[in-house]
């Protein structure tokens, strides 16, 4: 029963967080990974991306519930998430228009392009402060939980309770959607062989029946498309501040050069490496060890790591330890 | 076939090609040769818009391509190889031949989704072309094989293969030779005779391995300091003195010079 009991616990602070978190960085860090792989240069302005549809969508939201269609238990977020996604795109597209293509045509060396992201972050932080504000905002409607701890608790009788969000499960659902949706477009169509071909090698591409211009504008609509989704979920799980997409860049970073930067597998893998650390870090293991323990062992402290308010430390550090030993990080990506 | 007219690339104040005018010829295979450094490769990336020009004109039948992207002389016909083999790593051979032909319909994202039919007709017909070509030369075997993987020599032959899946015009090879085995050689060699007597391919063959140009190549243009230095069929180069002097400097010359 104790055992059980320290499981459930577990499970209910930091597994079922941990795949939601994790799945949310996989998302943005794909879209990381593959500006980096294919326009070659780490954009610094994902984390705005991800808040601009983000933003997009919860405008739209708010317009459906005033319109008061709903989608029943699902979040009517749901719904307004392709608007988004449009959204993005045409800022994605704009931007690439008014500002990349300029560097690209001059052949602007990768850390030009990395600082004129940083450019584009700004101005996108701009665009998203100055249209919703500064302040949190809620858009999430529709059943809050799956299995709520009250109702756990009387169907099993233990003593700990498991809760889990709806929003958990959609993170995950989707993710896991838009993962296979994304290889089976690299690997299997010749869109996507297209993209990857001009990741290998950018001159034979050239120099074959790649489009080079198609290549990006296909890079940027499904940029749009990662970085919407992940932040339309991050905030559905958590809330909708801007600030806080300007935050997510370190872990969402951190998760795809720890996977290896130009790799999407990788991306995923670092995701959940980089979530599982940060949420088991945080974690006080004080209940989990009081149930696992002898009475008298029994830990009479949090057996808290570090605080949550260093939650981002944990990314940087493991970041470090990854560009020290093993640069290219787990799956073999363009090194940094 | 392809003109070039005095043609420059400086590259800051070093010029890589300096003046440089000569012609290929359709259904020739010409052989480009000429110390390290002569301008060779600078005029492939030139011709094949790599670079663009300095100064000067490159036609092919009558029309201006001087300076077009890569991809729009691709469509024309003209292609390249490179010195040191690329390829889509992450892809296998067949892939990376399917890749090639530009404006295949499953490039765009619409038809991604609503035009499957016509998209696995154009594949299926890719495929079977792409196994044809890597029977042509000899390698078959390594179709589901990651370009990655094989060896250099094997790399080159994909680089060949690569012009084979579009009716090629001309076909610029850079070094086809370089670290490739006798045997493997010739097999390069036998698949350009090949294609240059029954598909009427026109080569232009950049090579530092006389033998191989003895067999393929007439005429032979001889470059140095980027300028063309003389034209002709390999004896007549060969018997030329500035030829002899831009490959062995004058040092030897000299010698001869004292010792007559």
């Amino acid at each position: 029963m104790d055992f059980l009991n320290a499981f459930v616990s577990l499970s209910n602070y930091v597994l079922i967080p941990g795949v939601a978190y994790g799945s949310q960085l996989a998302l943005g860090a794909l879209g990381v990974t593959l500006v980096y792989g294919i326009l070659r240069f780490s954009n610094f302005a994902h984390g705005d991306t991800m808040a601009f549809g983000a933003m997009v969508t919860v405008l739209v939201t708010w317009w459906l519930q005033s319109l008061g269609v709903s989608l029943g238990p699902l979040p009517t977020a749901l719904l307004a998430l392709p608007v988004g996604i449009l959204g993005t795109i045409v800022l994605l597209l704009v931007t690439d228009r008014a500002v990349y293509q300029f560097y690209r045509e001059k052949k602007a060396k990768p850390v030009i392009l990395v600082i004129v992201s940083m450019g584009v972050m700004f101005i996108m932080n701009g665009i998203v402060r100055f249209v919703i504000g500064p302040d949190d905002q809620r858009f999430l409607d529709g059943e809050r939980f799956v299995v709520s701890a009250r109702t756990f608790k009387e169907m099993t009788g233990l003593d700990e309770g498991l809760a889990i969000k709806s929003t958990q499960v959609i993170t995950v659902i989707t993710a896991v959607v838009v993962v296979a949706l994304l290889f089976w477009f690299l690997n299997r169509t010749r869109a996507g062989k297209s993209m990857r071909a001009y990741s290998d090698n950018e001159d034979l591409a050239l120099l074959s029946g790649v489009n080079p211009e198609r290549v990006v504008m296909l890079t940027w609509i499904i940029v749009a498309a990662l970085a919407t989704t992940a932040g339309v979920l991050y905030g559905l799980d958590k809330s909708f501040k801007p600030f806080t997409y300007f935050q997510l860049l370190l872990p969402i970073f951190a998760s795809a050069i720890v996977g290896g930067l130009g790799s999407p597998l990788g991306a995923i893998a670092g995701g959940f490496v980089i979530a599982f650390s940060e949420v088991t870090i945080t974690y006080a293991w004080k209940k989990v060890l009081g149930y696992m323990m002898p009475e008298s062992l029994a830990p009479d402290g949090l057996v808290q790591l570090l605080s949550t308010d260093y939650k981002f430390a944990v990314s940087f550090v493991i970041l470090l330890i990854v560009l020290l030993f093993k640069p290219t990080g787990l799956f073999k990506g363009q090194s940094v | 076939m392809i003109v070039v007219e005095d043609l420059h690339k400086h590259f800051g104040g070093f010029h890589a090609v300096d003046g440089a005018s000569l012609s290929f010829d359709e259904g020739a295979i010409t052989g480009l040769i000429g110390p390290n450094g002569a301008g060779k490769t600078t005029l492939f990336n030139v011709i094949a818009g790599v670079h663009k020009p300095t100064s000067g004109r490159v036609t092919m039948g009558g029309e201006d391509i001087t300076g077009l992207p890569p991809h729009d002389l691709f469509h024309k016909g003209v292609l390249r190889t490179f010195q040191i083999a690329h390829e889509f790593h992450s892809m296998s051979c067949r892939e990376n031949l399917m890749m090639v032909p530009g404006g295949q319909s499953g490039e765009r994202l619409w038809n991604t989704w609503f035009g499957r039919r016509r998209i696995a007709d154009e594949e299926r017909a890719l495929r079977a072309k792409a196994d044809e070509v890597l029977e042509f030369l000899t390698i078959e075997h390594l179709a589901e094989q990651k370009a990655g993987q094989i060896s250099g020599g094997q790399k080159k032959l994909l680089e060949l293969g690569r012009t084979m899946m579009v009716d090629a015009r001309i076909v610029f090879l850079d070094e086809v030779g370089a670290g490739v085995n006798r045997t493997l050689l010739n097999v390069i060699g036998d698949a350009i005779l090949r294609l240059n007597e029954e598909r009427g391919y026109t080569f232009v063959v950049i090579e530092h391995d006389m033998d191989f140009i003895a067999r393929l190549c007439d005429p032979v243009i001889c470059m140095a300091e980027g300028r063309v230095l003389a034209t002709g069929t390999l004896d007549q180069i060969k018997a030329n003195e500035q030829v002899v002097e831009a490959y062995l400097g004058t040092g030897l010359k000299n010698r001869d010079a004292v010792s007559a």
